[in-house]
């Protein structure tokens, strides 16, 4: 992004430093227009609070959920901010049936889902990017492949791809190693079955950029396919990714939880806020209802605030996406 | 007409046979079903006796003509789970699942296409702008939450609705039917809003947008020149030109909801299809899930084989310039 406005007045001398890049940050259009959008800011604020959270669990979270030795069956669904009757612990929002802090499961629910989140969204990212640019670069019988799976791909919910993954790659892991791979095999499925958005676009983008002067220029000076495509297209048509990168984020995060719920996704041993939100419908007739109630709310509120920080971006950043 | 549904039906089939590869893939290369089916005493004469029934020491061309044949037939095989044949046990789901997509389906088309009229026509009223919030709201909760609350609210706190199950089925022919018994009406409801509200809400923004763009048209303003009433206007003028787009999303929604509907079974413990599929998945039922990957991609690419010929049937527009597809 090049900007154009006069050099900042408090840079000094005749020949103006090179600013650094977190100034020509702070001062760009986008920083402005993010500074005037108090949705966006209070969405971020959030999301960034949660990461935080998460990242941080192990110094934050008051009890170790996962360490069978600190738990307490005597402390078995206390109500968030009484005293237990037995052992007058208090615990900010109750536990559930073991005695787990439930403040605590969902600090560490929070790192699998937004881990999970994250990566499948990495990973589909790199792996539609990469598509869609060859697509959209080389053309030919490439192109019409690319672009052909992922027409029948898109004829199937995301959802739905993404638990048949799962369901096959399940089948591929030993029995005793599929607890532990329960999560990798979740980014990958997740990523999978989202990458078509990205190299959708991506190509999209790149048929427009392929004929620009600078390419044809690039490719005049003997520059390589793949040169061209990584270094002088792709910086050109990443805010589109960028904008579709923060809505496959609520998007996976929702998926994550979802398989997690059907019981197809996280594994009890490394429980996520799927999971926790399994666990706590066992308790929705008994009347114990914060074991389910706070881990729905931190996953509503997490997708809430990454949708709305999303729908920001499309606006900012304005790619012709619709 | 004829080259373009003929491109149309041969791209069908292709996608058809893409998945019945991969659907057959499973079969052959996922996880040792053996395995799974014979407990931790067996012995080896036991493995190769279930090896040799379920076809599985046969050479990969003679299994994958073995699979096209069957599946062609309707014959999936044997439940790996359940140890009986998957056409049967699908063919027992396949009612409660019909009958659920059915009602959330009639739920988020009448409710749909009513809500976004209203909310047209009273673009400015309070309740048109309540309504409009709430449903950005139920876009972003995700399904299962939705069961949850609803069960929360009609089943743990007002004891009005039940909260799982079918309730008492009747038998008519074969199909095991809820329609007919109160409990089976009742069952019906919370499960029915929950599959249908995302649908709804879609459908909703869909014909209020379409609606606003119509009502702006220049032949609704003669209408309102020539004194038709508003009612005239809004339902017989306005109203069928948005239909066009709009049976195109629903039609693509309608295999959504079928597929959607793992998520609400599962909350709502219904016992159809979905609920079937997703314990296949957990228990690496490969035969459920390959019979369900083929049967649901059926279902897909004839509801977009027939949307594509019914929005070249409804607009006339797409006749004449349709050589170019």
């Amino acid at each position: 992004m090049t900007d154009t406005r006069a050099p900042h007045p408090a840079t000094p001398g005749p020949t103006p430093a090179r600013r650094s890049r977190w100034t020509e940050f702070r001062q760009s259009d986008f920083m402005y227009a993010f500074l005037r959008a108090p949705v966006a800011i209070a969405a971020f604020g959030f999301v960034a609070l949660l990461v935080l959270g998460a990242v941080f669990a192990p110094l934050i979270a008051p009890h170790d959920p996962f360490n069978p030795a600190s738990l307490n069956l005597m402390n078995g669904f206390t109500a968030p901010g009484v005293p237990n009757a037995f052992t007058g612990d208090v615990f900010v929002l109750g536990t559930d049936d073991q005695g787990r802090d439930v403040f605590s499961t969902i600090l560490y629910g929070m790192r699998i889902s937004l881990f999970v989140g994250f990566a499948a969204v990495l990973f589909a990212m790199v792996l539609g990017v990469t598509l869609g640019l060859v697509a959209g670069y080389l053309g030919g019988w490439t192109e019409t492949l690319i672009m052909r799976i992922a027409d029948i791909q898109l004829t199937f919910p995301a959802i739905l791809v993404a638990m048949l993954i799962f369901g096959v790659a399940k089948g591929f892991t030993p029995v005793e190693y599929r607890d532990q791979m329960a999560i990798w095999v979740l980014i990958v499925a997740i990523g999978l079955s989202d990458w078509v958005q990205f190299a959708r676009v991506v190509r999209g983008a790149t048929l427009v950029e392929k004929n620009k002067e600078y390419v044809q220029a690039a490719r005049m000076i003997g520059r390589s396919k793949a040169a061209i495509m990584l270094r002088h297209v792709l910086p050109n048509i990443l805010s589109p990714v960028l904008v579709i990168a923060t809505i496959s984020l609520a998007l996976a995060i929702i998926a994550e939880a979802t398989l997690s719920f059907l019981g197809v996704g996280a594994p009890p041993t490394q429980p996520s806020l799927g999971t926790l939100i399994r666990i706590g419908q066992g308790f929705l007739f008994s009347g114990e209802w914060w074991i389910l109630f706070f881990p729905a709310a931190t996953l509503l509120a997490l997708a809430l605030s990454v949708n709305l920080l999303g729908d920001w971006l499309r606006d900012a950043l304005n790619p012709r996406l619709r | 007409m004829l080259a373009f549904v003929l491109r149309r039906v041969f791209q069908s089939a292709i996608v058809l046979l893409v998945v019945g590869l991969v659907a057959f893939s499973m079969f052959r290369f996922v996880g040792d079903p053996v395995d799974n089916m014979l407990g931790q005493e067996r012995t080896q004469a036991d493995i190769e006796r279930l090896r040799a029934d379920l076809g599985l020491d046969q050479p990969f061309p003679v299994q994958y003509y073995k699979f096209l044949r069957g599946a062609v037939q309707g014959n999936f095989g044997v439940s790996y789970r359940q140890g009986r044949p998957v056409a049967t046990i699908i063919k027992e789901r396949a009612p409660a699942t019909l009958e659920l997509a059915a009602v959330s389906g009639a739920f988020a088309i009448l409710l749909g296409i009513g809500l976004g009229v209203f909310t047209a026509i009273r673009r400015r009223g309070i309740a048109a702008n309540v309504i409009m919030t709430l449903s950005l709201i139920g876009v972003s909760l995700p399904t299962f939450l939705i069961g949850i609350l609803l069960i929360y609210v009609f089943s743990v706190e007002l004891d009005l609705l039940p909260s799982f199950g079918r309730g008492d089925t009747v038998m008519v022919g074969g199909w095991s039917t809820g329609f007919l018994t109160q409990s089976g009406l009742l069952a019906l409801i919370l499960p029915g809003i929950t599959l249908g509200l995302y649908q709804m809400t879609l459908i909703m923004r869909l014909v209020r947008s379409e609606m606003l763009e119509v009502l702006r048209a220049d032949y609704i303003r003669f209408a309102r020149a020539r004194g038709l009433r508003d009612r005239a206007i809004n339902f017989r003028h306005a109203m069928k030109n948005t239909l066009v787009p709009v049976i195109t999303v629903t039609g693509l929604q309608l295999g959504s909801i079928i597929a959607f509907a793992i998520i609400t079974e599962t909350v709502f413990q219904w016992p159809g299809v979905g609920l079937l599929f997703i314990n296949a998945v957990q228990f690496v039922d490969i035969p459920v899930m390959a019979a369900y990957l083929m049967l649901i991609s059926v279902m897909f690419v004839a509801i977009n084989l027939v949307v594509d010929l019914l929005y070249f049937a409804i607009d006339p527009r797409l006749r004449v310039d349709g050589r170019t597809g």
